[in-house]
């Protein structure tokens, strides 16, 4: 028996292994082969780099052991864990047990994967630990026992996804169902053969061997084995001539994209291949369905998970493609870092191939030279109290400051970007761009979140941008503002485009923490739900809108705050129409905490009495 | 002729089956809340680009459901999409919308 290399049954399961490596090494190669020179160079560069060996880190971490997964739900990440790490060590273990009983280190690569039906070593009892080929037996099947638990927990997973942290789940394709159906019955019809042929021969491991003679009291296992193993290789041939097509691309697909992310490729402005690469690495799980706030007020197919279902059939939708708040919070639920926000922003700039604008008609302004440079942006200057408390604070702190945008505001350029007008956004950068540089300022302050992303990452201006909540920091921070601590408790807003897009979730908190009590909300930083008014969604109406906004507004009340406090003109905007309680920036709780025993400004004289402290 | 000082002005009736109402069909289409704009000029009164230009999106949506707008595609160039219209608007308008669909409208009913 021990010569026995081949059978006919091993051919459907080698036919498909080759033309699914056939399929990726068409399509990667593809991709790879469209990416622009600076991306190859980056790819040269990085491959026999320190950062390869970071890549294969996140591979083991990511791809094989599930972080993130754990880290949202243990039994979602020990079943998927057990899936992937456990498949791994399967072919990992079986190549070496292969190599054992294998006269040339060479094999075919189906040999390991049917060995136990070419190798029958009777020698070798159930928990024989002594031996290599004994340990060899029990840690194959142990591999197996925790395939098995993981697939009994994705059964119980189809009635009981809460239980897995996943309040929704998401539909799936043909291809989906079939490919899964075939994963699921892969494992349990090895556990069969290996059970069968261990009936008819003896040995195997722990669970083989006792399976295989219990089977062999009351089955004809010797006629059963054979079939078996026909139907192991059958649903891994069906499995991997469906994967390329189906949600499980995403294996080999992340492992390419954890590399060349390493390398320093990322996603462009306007589509590039490794979006697309992205496209293909979402494994449709689902986890960005509870995260999205317009999926929680209506079931449509906005979610990422369907969206970029829809980019990868090449079949978009324009409403799909629009109504999206660009909240940003998938991307931080999402297992695979998918940027869902650059790759929806560059589909809809495909729908707007000819869109010319020409904004000559802005005047040249008067600039004029100082340290700090203070841009409200459009928002602002719609909630006018935000912009006068800044103007009140730079007076008292003593600040020579210029304020950019003081005749009527000049948009920044973001909303035009989210809209998918790249184009005509630039030529709203280069305006604003001339007058920022014009004015010599050393630090340029918005109050607008917004604004703050794009001058930070689109108008390259090596000066130091900050939002007011981190200036108005810095000031308390350096002596220049005295304030006075009230007891009011107060809940802090994350304003998605200061927290998730620009990552400033701690100094609006230590601001607060220095003013009043700040207490917590049920959806904090990362989770904060968005306030319904994003400048990022085209396509909602004003009552989805509404919906979205209570809640937030209902994750923020949960602690009974006396005070919600954000920092984005167009989030406390939006608040402060459907709530009881008092909504402020964050700017005008700093100037009732200022020390009243100091003379008043001018502006605070005239019109700042937005917060009763 | 004898000029007496009079002059006959223009025919200034707005014939809706003579007008060209694409436009306004393809907007209503795409997005409904077109139909409860009362016009009422807040979105103007707010306009950024406004401040600088004659871009005047009430008299824009007038125009448009009429059958009249004919410089549309040189004024909705200008419009910075900065969304204070919709923020300010009293009926729950999705102005911005409004606009990117004039943009689309433009390009796809060749205006």
């Amino acid at each position: 028996m021990k010569d026995l290399t081949f059978d006919f049954f091993v051919v459907p399961f080698a036919l498909a292994l080759i033309a699914l490596l056939g399929i990726l090494a068409v399509k990667y190669s593809g991709w790879i082969r469209g990416f622009s020179s600076e991306d190859k160079n980056l790819m040269r560069k990085g491959i026999f780099s320190v950062k390869s060996l970071y890549a294969l880190k996140e591979v083991f971490t990511e791809s094989l052991l599930h972080r993130k997964m754990f880290k949202r739900n243990i039994l979602l990440g020990y079943m998927h864990m057990s899936f992937a790490f456990g498949w791994f060590l399967l072919i990992l273990t079986g190549n070496i047990e292969s190599r054992i009983y294998s006269r040339v280190h060479i094999n075919p690569p189906y040999y390991p994967i049917f060995l136990k039906y070419f190798v029958h070593d009777k020698r070798v009892l159930t928990f024989e630990l002594t031996s290599v080929p004994g340990i060899f037996r029990f840690l194959m099947d142990l591999i197996l026992f925790m395939l098995l638990s993981g697939l009994v927990l994705a059964l119980i997973k189809r009635a009981r996804s809460n239980w897995f942290g996943l309040k929704r789940t998401t539909r799936h394709t043909v291809f989906d169902r079939t490919a899964i159906t075939a994963l699921w019955l892969i494992f349990p019809l090895r556990l069969l053969a290996e059970s069968f042929t261990a009936g008819q021969y003896l040995g195997g491991g722990f669970l083989t061997n006792n399976l295989g003679r219990l089977f062999a009291n009351f089955l004809p296992v010797e006629y059963l084995s054979y079939p078996t193993w026909w139907a192991y290789s059958i649903m891994l041939g069906i499995f991997f001539i469906t994967l390329p097509y189906s949600r499980f691309m995403h294996i080999p697909t992340e492992v390419l994209l954890i590399f060349l992310r390493n390398w320093g490729i990322k996603p462009s402005k306007g589509s590039s291949n490794i979006s697309e690469i992205e496209v293909y690495s979402c494994p449709r799980c689902g986890v960005c369905l509870d995260a999205c706030p317009v999926y929680a007020v209506k079931q449509n197919s906005t979610p990422p998970v369907y969206f970029l279902q829809t980019v990868r059939n090449n079949k978009i939708k324009e409403n799909v493609t629009f109504d999206c708040l660009l909240c940003g919070k998938c991307q931080e639920y999402c297992p695979i870092g998918i940027h869902n926000n650059a790759l929806r922003i560059s589909q809809r700039a495909a729908f707007f191939n000819n869109s010319n604008g020409s904004f000559d008609y802005l005047p040249q302004p008067l600039i004029r030279k100082a340290d700090v440079a203070y841009f409200a942006g459009c928002m602002s200057h719609l909630t006018p109290s935000i912009k006068k408390s800044m103007l009140s604070v730079f007076t008292k702190a003593g600040i020579d400051y210029n304020f950019l945008d003081a005749d009527g505001s000049i948009c920044c350029g973001r909303p035009l970007i989210m809209a998918g007008k790249e184009k005509q956004a630039r030529l709203l950068r280069e305006h604003n761009r001339n007058l920022i540089i014009g004015s010599s300022c050393k630090v340029l302050v918005t109050s607008c979140p917004i604004c703050n992303k794009v001058f930070k990452e689109d108008y390259n201006l090596n000066i130091e941008v900050l939002h007011h909540t981190q200036y108005l920091l810095r000031l308390v921070e350096e002596g220049k503002l005295n304030m006075v601590k009230s007891a009011r408790k107060v809940v802090y807003h994350d304003p998605c485009e200061l927290g998730r897009g620009s990552g400033i979730y701690e100094e609006p908190r230590i601001l607060i923490s220095k003013i009043a009590e700040l207490i917590p909300g049920a959806n904090e930083r990362t989770d904060s739900i968005c306030c319904g008014g994003s400048l990022g969604n085209t396509e909602i109406s004003s009552g989805k809108r509404h919906e979205i906004k209570n809640l937030a507004i209902e994750s923020l009340l949960i602690n009974q705050p006396e005070i919600i406090v954000t920092a984005c003109p167009l989030c406390k905007k939006t608040l402060q129409n459907d709530t009881e309680i008092q909504v402020a920036d964050i700017s005008e709780i700093v100037v009732g905490a200022l020390a009243k025993n100091e003379p008043a400004t001018t502006h605070q004289k005239m019109e700042i009495n937005p917060v009763l402290w | 002729m004898i000029d007496f000082g009079y002059n006959i002005n223009a025919d200034r009736q707005i014939d809706y089956d003579r007008n060209d109402r694409r436009l306004a069909r393809y907007i209503l289409e795409h997005e409904p809340t077109f139909r409860i704009c009362i016009s009422c000029g807040t979105c103007t009164a707010t306009c950024s680009a406004g401040n600088f230009t004659y871009l005047n999106l009430r008299e824009m949506i007038v125009l448009i459901k009429r059958g009249e707008a004919k410089n549309i595609k040189s004024d909705i160039e200008k419009c910075m999409l900065c969304g204070k219209c919709q923020l300010a608007c009293p009926r729950g308008v999705n102005t911005r919308n409004i606009i990117l669909t004039i943009n689309r409208a433009i390009e796809r009913l060749d205006f």
